[in-house]
């Protein structure tokens, strides 16, 4: 009995060290395609030269300073994304949620569409406040969310949660649309670039904006794989186990909320990367945390990298927001989820 | 048996019957068209530039070419409100048929994504048709409502729980966003972006005699048989069983709802682009004022609806003069919040 139950976990651990190897191992393919597609075509012999010094000055600015940043964005907001799904989806036990979804997205948007009109991202420094700005609206935008989603007698009920945070979505986009009649064109460009979800910032800067929160936040949930599994078991046997719920999920949240933030600010509001990723790793790895977080920032990594290659390829010269490109692989995926979902 | 379930719905008809209040919903029909009378003037008078009560006056019965304030009226703002009136009454009258015919507090022709149909719809034809006659252009935007809708009811109808309210709004955002984003692709790749920011973000702006032509005959038209079926939508609001013991024809009164619903939807989107939440708000509003009888139901949100769009477009056109807020950010900005009490108040109801 107990072997056997030992095997299935070694089992199941090959699998996912398995997945993961493969997943890697499509980023790096993806990684290479997308660096040489584009508008100016680079063949591949050139991408290998230049990126060990061979090539020429052309080149290398190209692949350095404009497509590799954000292919490195990509990779990091897709990882993001979907691990702060990975976590909503168990600290709220829905299946549906996702920062997109659910408007902290939005919220995000919000302030950083503020901060962008009042300090112009031209000011050096300002970039890396923007993570943080970002997370402050997507934090007071998850608890307008909560409360309004929160009854007395029956806590929070999953789907009401999901309503409400359309609903929220909604209307901090359009609030967004009013804001812009207040600001200048070239900040009325930037509020629709980010409503479309493209990936706007795209120079090494920030990178090194993102990249601290991940660097944080990615590890520290990562630990809290097991927490997240005991929350998945139930509220009375988390509470039987001696866990601090409460403590537990606000935490988990806050990370949850600061690593879409995060990812937001820098990209535009892309939605249902937090909802696929952990989906499809949930069907490939099973349920344990300690699997379904890292394999899902891996496909979410893949997932928006691969929308960001196709929106800039598909449509040349014109680039299609990768929002776009990812809302119509996702939406269906929604649908199908929707449709499968018990109550 | 039988019987006595009929003896019952019959009561239960009665029921709603009384809570009618004919004598309000008369008063706010008269009180709601002098209103609109009233925002009429209100309106052409207020804008970028202001236009005095005499120069009206005489831009109807004295209409002088060369007065260019005369121009200003008779072919920017008179067409201009007469399409906010028509476009809040269709979106009054579809939402009220939705939620009587579903029963679902929550129905609205944006919220479940026929608006996006109709907008991908008048995307496609932006691109592959450019300078189509306006007619076609509505035809198409119909067929975009009817595929929004259908898809949003086909994927509620798969779903295990079958059509719960919640299950619609959710896969009407899901297919809002996949839709949305379809046309925003369509879009670039056609370079009509430009030409479909408006409809994202709605407005009457661009409403021209040449469209009130096509839409105004068939949104009367719909509303008339929108109130000859309402008698049957009172019946079918209280459910499906009550009106099969009544010998009601069910099938036929939802196909009727269904085709005047696409229509009414499809045609204020041609006009105005995706404006979401007036078809929430207003059948909500009249069922408070004048009760659950849809014979009054249909006619007075026709009226408030009317007045709404009207008075949010002014409020569009002069609360930040000389720019426009886009009207469909204005009425989201009221609708949510009243959005957000229906979800929180609707445990019973949902």
């Amino acid at each position: 009995m107990m072997s056997q139950k030992t095997a299935g976990l070694i089992k199941r651990q090959k699998k996912a060290v398995f997945v993961g190897i493969s997943l890697v191992v499509i980023l790096i393919v993806l990684f290479v395609v997308s660096l040489n597609t584009g508008v100016m075509k680079i063949d591949p012999l050139t991408v290998i030269k230049t990126v060990f010094g061979q090539g020429e000055a052309t080149d290398e600015l190209l692949l350095f300073e404009f497509r590799l940043p954000r292919i490195v964005i990509a990779v990091l907001i897709g990882m993001g994304l979907a691990m702060s799904g990975a976590v909503l989806q168990g600290v709220v036990k829905n299946p549906l949620a996702d920062p997109g979804i659910i408007g902290i997205n939005a919220g995000a948007g919000l302030a950083i569409t503020l901060f962008v009109t009042y300090f112009s991202t031209e000011v050096g420094g300002s970039v890396f406040l923007m993570p943080i700005v970002a997370f402050i609206g997507a934090g007071l935008t998850a608890v307008t969310i909560y409360a309004f989603s929160y009854k007395k007698d029956e806590g929070i009920s999953p789907i009401r949660l999901i309503l409400v945070g359309v609903a929220v979505a909604a209307g901090i986009s359009a609030l967004m649309i009013v804001l812009t009649l207040k600001i200048d064109p070239k900040t009325y460009d930037f509020v629709a670039t980010w409503l479309a979800g493209s990936i706007w910032g795209s120079s090494w800067n920030f990178v090194f904006a993102l990249l601290p929160w991940l660097i944080v936040l990615m590890p520290y949930v990562y630990f809290k794989a097991k927490v997240l599994d005991v929350m998945n078991l139930g509220d009375s046997t988390a509470v039987s186990l001696g866990m601090n719920l409460e403590k537990e999920r606000r935490t988990l949240l806050a990370a949850a909320v600061g690593l879409a933030a995060a990812s937001v600010s820098v990209s535009g509001g892309i939605g249902f990367v937090g909802l696929i990723a952990p989906h499809m790793t949930r069907r490939i790895v099973g349920e344990a945390y300690r699997y379904v977080l890292p394999i899902s920032a891996l496909i979410g990594g893949v997932l928006v990298l691969a929308a960001d290659t196709i929106g800039r390829v598909i449509l040349q010269p014109a680039e299609i927001p990768t929002g776009v490109v990812v809302a119509i692989i996702g939406a269906p995926y929604f649908l199908y989820l929707l449709a499968k979902l018990n109550d | 048996m039988a019987k006595n379930a009929t003896i019952e719905s019959k009561a239960q008809v009665k029921a709603v019957k009384k809570t009618a209040k004919p004598i309000r919903g008369t008063i706010i029909i008269i009180s709601g068209l002098v209103f609109l009378c009233f925002s009429f003037i209100l309106s052409i008078s207020l804008g970028a530039a202001d236009i005095n009560l005499s120069t009206i006056y005489n831009a109807f019965f004295n209409f002088d070419t060369g007065v260019t304030q005369h121009q200003i009226i008779r072919e920017l703002r008179f067409p201009r409100i007469i399409g906010a009136a028509l476009v809040g009454a269709a979106f009054s009258v579809a939402g009220a048929l939705m939620q009587g015919m579903t029963r679902n507090p929550l129905a609205d022709s944006g919220l479940l994504g026929l608006n996006a149909g109709a907008v991908m719809m008048l995307a496609i034809s932006f691109s592959f048709f450019p300078g189509m006659p306006y007619v076609y252009t509505v035809l198409l935007s119909f067929f975009g409502a009817a595929l929004g809708a259908s898809i949003v009811y086909g994927v509620g109808s798969l779903s295990k729980n079958g059509l719960t309210p919640i299950r619609l709004v959710l896969a009407g955002a899901a297919v809002t966003a996949l839709l949305t984003a379809l046309s925003e692709g369509i879009a670039l790749y056609f370079n009509v972006g430009q030409d479909m920011a408006f409809w994202y973000a709605g407005g009457v702006s661009s409403t021209k005699w040449e469209h009130l032509i096509v839409i105004t005959p068939i949104v009367i038209i719909m509303i008339f048989i929108a109130m000859r079926i309402s008698r049957s939508i009172t019946i079918l609001s209280l459910g499906e069983e009550v009106a099969v013991s009544l010998g009601e024809r069910t099938v036929r009164t939802k196909l009727i709802s269904i085709l005047v619903i696409v229509v009414l939807a499809g045609l204020a989107v041609s006009v105005v682009g995706a404006v979401s939440f007036v078809g929430l708000i207003v059948p909500h509003l009249t069922r408070k004022i004048v009760g659950y009888d849809y014979r009054w139901i249909i006619p007075v949100s026709a009226v408030v609806g009317a007045v709404l769009v009207v008075v949010a477009d002014l409020l569009a056109r002069t609360l930040n003069a000389p720019f426009e807020i886009p009207i469909g950010a204005l009425i989201s900005l009221i609708g949510v919040p009243f959005f957000l009490y229906l979800a929180r108040k609707g445990g019973k109801e949902l």
